[in-house]
């Protein structure tokens, strides 16, 4: 617009960005900044007195075992996940992406998982994976004499999570790979296949440079999707357990301030996870620019 | 170049054996929801569909008073991909055509920030300042507080930089005002986008699970995610059969959602790589 036009309209412009500026601050930037404040304080039993304790809620997360657990569990299982779902997406859209019948099909029948909540995905493959009633065990059983029993045993339930969770994130991820691919132009491939590339040379060479932009920044949103929205898969099968083996970060964030009321503790906790999110967005930010974010 | 056949075998064969992985899960979860609770019990486990299916969904659906729940997740989801909508469009149409006005980058940054703060980082002081103004147990909470969208004013902004700006000065001068112009040639150029952005908010907000869960209590607002888990006795024996009757109704809304959109919704994605 010529500035004659944008000086005129200028208020507009204000007036259009306030709404999104007035929640942002309401509900995202000041309560973060308050959880920062309330991480320095300790309540006392009944929650009626804020007494400061300066720094020491992060000594004692920084010295529990518990937290450790916590957080190097979480690490782990969002690397897994991460790495299953992404590796596997990718696999599977490039093969659909080849010029065979019924595609579209396989597209759609790929995709659905998508639909499903956390939660949701949770209750599927805890009842397949079930130590009394799931098929899936059962013939893991038979075939295996593996007990996989993700009631008892936290190997298995820590197994259970990274199974839900990666298969929940496989459709959100496929989606994006096949838009991704739509744009890879196929003369370039036809153009390899003339010169006589293998199939593995032309993705190597050709495909996954393209849609590295994408990779990338599934990376980055699956990292913290997974980290953050496994809540729902460990609320409504293992609460932590057995034996705090999927005591996940948010899990256990969660148990501190809304059930035992520790609202200090799980404040600390809270920035933590904001260091977490942080060096993740550094890193985005230094590898990619701006690039355009979904959730 | 032609394909060998046998390649040809070989892919179908994989993409068989791959949607059959991928759904084996929900087609089980709809063989349970058809069975009796005898069959969910016994060994070894049935992979067959039973004769149970009506009793089952009518159980879930009274139990769990699932026409209540369905009308919160549905009405929570649409007025919260709405909001997003409305908000991140307006805010990305001041980004775009209005110049260098003061403070344009600061606000942009404040936007984009949104995006370090998910919900466990702030999560103790948002329920405070929810039960501060009254809004526990009300749509409020579970609508309000996520209209901001940093997805939504970088989705919008990226594509109103391809429009030319001409567009704009010539409406202008033909005397169009600048929300004339947003909402009769904008937004109709930008459908696919919004379309993308909606499917994308309104499965994310009926997926939600941790915010419900601590802001909500009462059957009044209760949404599918929650009504689910308290079908899931933590004492008793778990009547499969019934939870995975009232998963499949609670996933239906999405489904449909995604089904309906999903050609807009992959070019909504595509048209975002052009750029």
């Amino acid at each position: 617009m010529n500035s004659k036009f944008a000086k005129k309209y200028r208020y507009l412009a204000y007036l259009l960005i306030a709404p999104s500026i007035i929640i942002v601050t309401t509900f995202l930037i000041y309560p973060s900044a308050q959880s920062l404040y309330l991480s320095f304080f300790r309540s006392t039993p009944f929650g009626n007195r804020q007494i400061f304790v300066g720094i020491e809620n992060f000594q004692r997360l920084l010295t529990s075992p518990a937290y450790w657990n916590s957080l190097t569990r979480s690490l782990v299982f969002t690397a897994i996940t991460v790495f299953i779902s992404i590796s596997s997406a990718l696999i599977l859209a490039v093969v659909t992406n080849k010029k065979i019948k019924g595609a579209k099909i396989y597209k759609s029948l790929l995709i659905w998982p998508f639909a499903f909540s956390f939660a949701f995905a949770g209750i599927i493959w805890g009842v397949l994976l079930h130590p009394n009633v799931g098929i899936m065990s059962y013939y893991i059983k038979l075939l295996t004499t593996l007990d996989f029993n993700w009631i008892n045993n936290g190997t298995a339930a820590f197994t259970l999570i990274i199974i839900a969770s990666s298969w929940r994130m496989l459709g959100y991820n496929f989606i994006f790979f096949i838009a991704a691919l739509q744009n890879v132009s196929p003369e370039l491939l036809e153009a390899a296949d003339i010169d006589g590339a293998s199939p593995v040379t032309k993705f190597w060479k050709i495909t996954f440079p393209l849609i590295s932009p994408i990779t990338f920044f599934l990376l980055i949103m699956n990292t913290l999707q997974v980290f953050f929205l496994t809540f729902g898969v460990v609320d409504v099968l293992t609460q932590g357990g057995p034996a705090r083996a999927t005591d996940i970060v948010t899990y256990k964030l969660f148990r501190d301030a809304f059930l035992s009321m520790r609202t200090g503790y799980a404040s600390a906790q809270s920035i933590i996870l904001f260091v977490f999110v942080a060096i993740i967005t550094i890193i985005q930010f230094k590898y990619a620019g701006e690039k355009v974010f979904y959730q | 170049m032609k394909r060998k056949k046998s390649t040809t075998i070989f892919i179908h064969l994989f993409l068989i054996i791959s949607v059959i992985l991928v759904s084996f899960p929900i087609i089980y979860a709809f063989m349970v929801s058809t069975l009796n609770i005898n069959e969910v019990y016994s060994s070894p486990p049935k992979l067959q569909f039973g004769d149970n299916m009506l009793n089952n969904y009518r159980e879930a659906w009274q139990r769990s008073n699932m026409g209540k729940l369905l009308f919160n997740s549905a009405f929570i989801s649409v007025v919260t991909a709405v909001g997003k909508i409305i908000l991140s469009v307006s805010a990305a149409f001041a980004f775009v055509y209005f110049g260098d006005f003061p403070g344009k980058n600061i606000l942009f940054i404040l936007i984009l920030i949104t995006h370090m703060l998910p919900l466990p980082i702030r999560i103790v002081p948002t329920y405070q300042l929810m039960d501060n103004l009254g809004w526990l147990d009300t749509y409020y909470a579970l609508t309000i507080p996520f209209f901001a969208s940093a997805t939504g004013v970088l989705l919008f902004r990226q594509f109103y930089m391809t429009v030319p700006e001409s567009l704009l000065e010539a409406s202008l001068i033909d005397g169009i005002t600048p929300l004339r112009f947003l909402w009769s040639i904008l937004i109709p150029l930008s459908k696919s986008n919004i379309v993308a952005l909606f499917t994308i908010e309104f499965i994310w907000v009926w997926n939600q699970y941790l915010w419900p869960l601590v802001t909500t209590n009462s059957a009044q607002v209760r949404v599918v995610q929650i009504g689910l888990k308290m079908l899931i006795p933590s004492d008793a024996q778990p009547e499969w059969n019934v939870i995975m009757a009232a998963l499949i109704i609670g996933v239906i809304p999405p489904l449909l959602v995604y089904l309906t959109l999903q050609k807009s919704l992959v070019e909504g994605f595509a048209m975002q790589q052009d750029k």
